[in-house]
């Protein structure tokens, strides 16, 4: 039941909620009306062991810990939301799981979609795209002397 | 040998309140805030979480805050702090090659696609304090360049992997799971994935003191910095809940690829060898060093001869956790009264031994 939706495209909403501010999801889901719904699990914070791998394309190896935030929610209709978000902030993962429920459902999409998700996404990539002009301000080029001549 | 005492509980609790008003300094002076610390010492953070082995600025920053700016200290109280979660389960390998990068240079290749990015560093400034900086002041102005950076920048060392100047680097049948040192104790033989675990967490001082060896001719591989890149990653998990991956965020880390001394044998041609560096945050001399060391450890596998300190695992793996080092280390401290009362027991012994030996030496002589 929790594959009604295209996964990609569940897979897009549920990264943009959690790389977005918890301030902004509140006040947008503050503006929804929710429907009846229960916790299956309650945020909790926990650590999630990173891996890289050898050379960027090698062997894999674990490279340290990240905290993570997760929790699950469930409404009448048996949709699952479900939030992770790295870091400690409760609130965040039950913002992304309740955005991802209400997702789930059509009518609710169809508005979200345009209204939430892809404003987030273009702010999103605007300060990627910020930092990507800051950096190539820095691009260098060296030239090699050729000496005695 | 430390034997358990009991008493001074007034004592330590009085010599934890001199700390605290130690660690707050003069009063009329504002106190620094884990935000400000985060923020404005990311480095210092940066350090904390990688050798803390736990990416999280907040904790870190408080860490660095608590300890009054002891990096190892913070260290230490980072990795305490982590034994009290629960563990959720293992990421994606973090894909470096799609990094927003910040930062990406190369000593090889001059005409990197993609170009030499500086990035935010220490490189080419003249080390001259700023005197600025004690009145504080404006936020500065940041140039922009009519295009960014392309999103994804390809890797430099690809340049040689297309020509079969450089080993292959690839994942082994089948892409196993790797030995988690969080799970299992060090052994030895310690295999690669173990090795840069336990580097990724290894004390800068320590490994970059190695690495200047390997410099110094204990041990030749002739490194080069293939590439330097620094940005953001993905954070991707495959939550229980959905079986698919999902974004959950984004981390920095800094990647070195060293390219080293070229081995050949009579079935393959000469090619390039590659020493690996990956850490938390803005770390480059540390991923600097890594590579360096873990081009060295790879010694026996590359047909050399294990002679120097930097080429031996055991030595290496074993002294590089400044938390297990400073633990150690730091523990003569604690009271070894009744040990060091036998020693001296025994000294007394011996002395009084000698002292009656020889009055009678010298009578019989």
């Amino acid at each position: 039941m929790t594959q009604l939706c295209d996964p990609a495209q569940r897979r897009h909403w549920l990264g943009v909620l959690a790389q977005a501010s918890p301030v902004e999801l509140e006040q947008h889901l503050a503006r929804r009306a929710l429907p009846a719904l229960h916790w299956l699990r309650r945020p909790e914070t926990g650590l999630m062991m990173v891996r890289g791998r050898a050379g960027g394309t090698g062997a894999q190896f674990n490279l340290g810990e990240v905290s993570v935030t997760r929790c699950a929610v469930q409404d009448d209709a048996g949709r699952l939301g479900v939030g992770y978000v790295r870091g400690r902030v409760g609130r965040h993962a039950e913002l992304v799981a309740l955005f991802d429920l209400l997702l789930q459902d059509d009518i609710q999409r169809a508005d979200l979609l345009p209204a939430l998700i892809e404003p987030l996404a273009a702010r999103q990539r605007a300060a990627r795209a910020t930092a990507g002009a800051q950096a190539a301000a820095t691009r260098v080029e060296f030239f090699t002397l050729a000496r005695g001549d | 040998m430390y034997v358990a005492v009991k008493g001074g509980e007034t004592a330590i609790l009085n010599a934890g309140t001199l700390l605290a008003q130690a660690r707050r300094g003069d009063p009329a002076v504002s106190e620094v805030s884990v935000a400000q610390i985060a923020g404005q010492l990311r480095l210092g953070v940066a350090r904390v979480m990688a050798e803390g082995s736990l990416y999280d600025e907040e904790l870190a920053a408080l860490a660095l805050k608590q300890a009054a700016g002891d990096q190892v200290e913070a260290i230490f109280l980072l990795r305490a702090y982590r034994t009290t979660l629960p563990r959720f389960g293992y990421s994606q390998p973090l894909d470096t090659a799609r990094m927003a990068v910040r930062r990406r240079i190369s000593a090889t290749f001059k005409e990197l696609p993609g170009g030499q990015v500086l990035g935010p560093t220490y490189d080419y400034t003249q080390r001259l304090l700023d005197f600025s900086l004690l009145a504080g002041g404006e936020a500065p102005v940041v140039a922009e360049a009519a295009q960014p950076l392309p999103e994804h920048l390809p890797r430099g060392i690809d340049l040689l992997g297309e020509e079969g100047l450089i080993e292959p680097e690839l994942p082994p049948p089948g892409d196993p799971a790797p030995a988690d040192l969080s799970r299992e104790p060090l052994s030895f033989p310690a295999g690669r994935a173990t090795r840069l675990q336990n580097l990724a967490r290894g004390d800068e001082g320590f490994l970059l003191a190695l690495g200047y060896s390997t410099q110094r001719g204990y041990s030749h591989t002739h490194p080069f910095a293939g590439e330097i890149r620094m940005g953001e990653v993905a954070l991707e998990v495959v939550p229980e809940e959905l079986g698919f991956a999902i974004q959950i965020g984004e981390i920095t880390v800094t990647e070195c690829q060293m390219v080293n001394q070229f081995a050949g044998s009579s079935t393959t041609p000469p090619q390039f060898t590659r020493g690996y560096g990956l850490a938390f945050g803005e770390a480059e001399r540390k991923t600097m060093a890594m590579a360096l060391v873990d081009r060295a450890l790879r010694c026996a596998e590359l047909g050399e001869e294990p002679a120097a300190p930097a080429q031996q695992a055991e030595f290496v793996l074993s002294h590089s956790d400044n938390v297990e080092a400073g633990g150690f280390v730091q523990h003569l401290k604690l009271p070894h009264y009744v040990d060091f009362q036998s020693e001296l027991e025994l000294v007394r012994r011996m002395r009084a031994a000698i002292a009656s030996a020889q009055p009678a030496q010298e009578q019989t002589a």
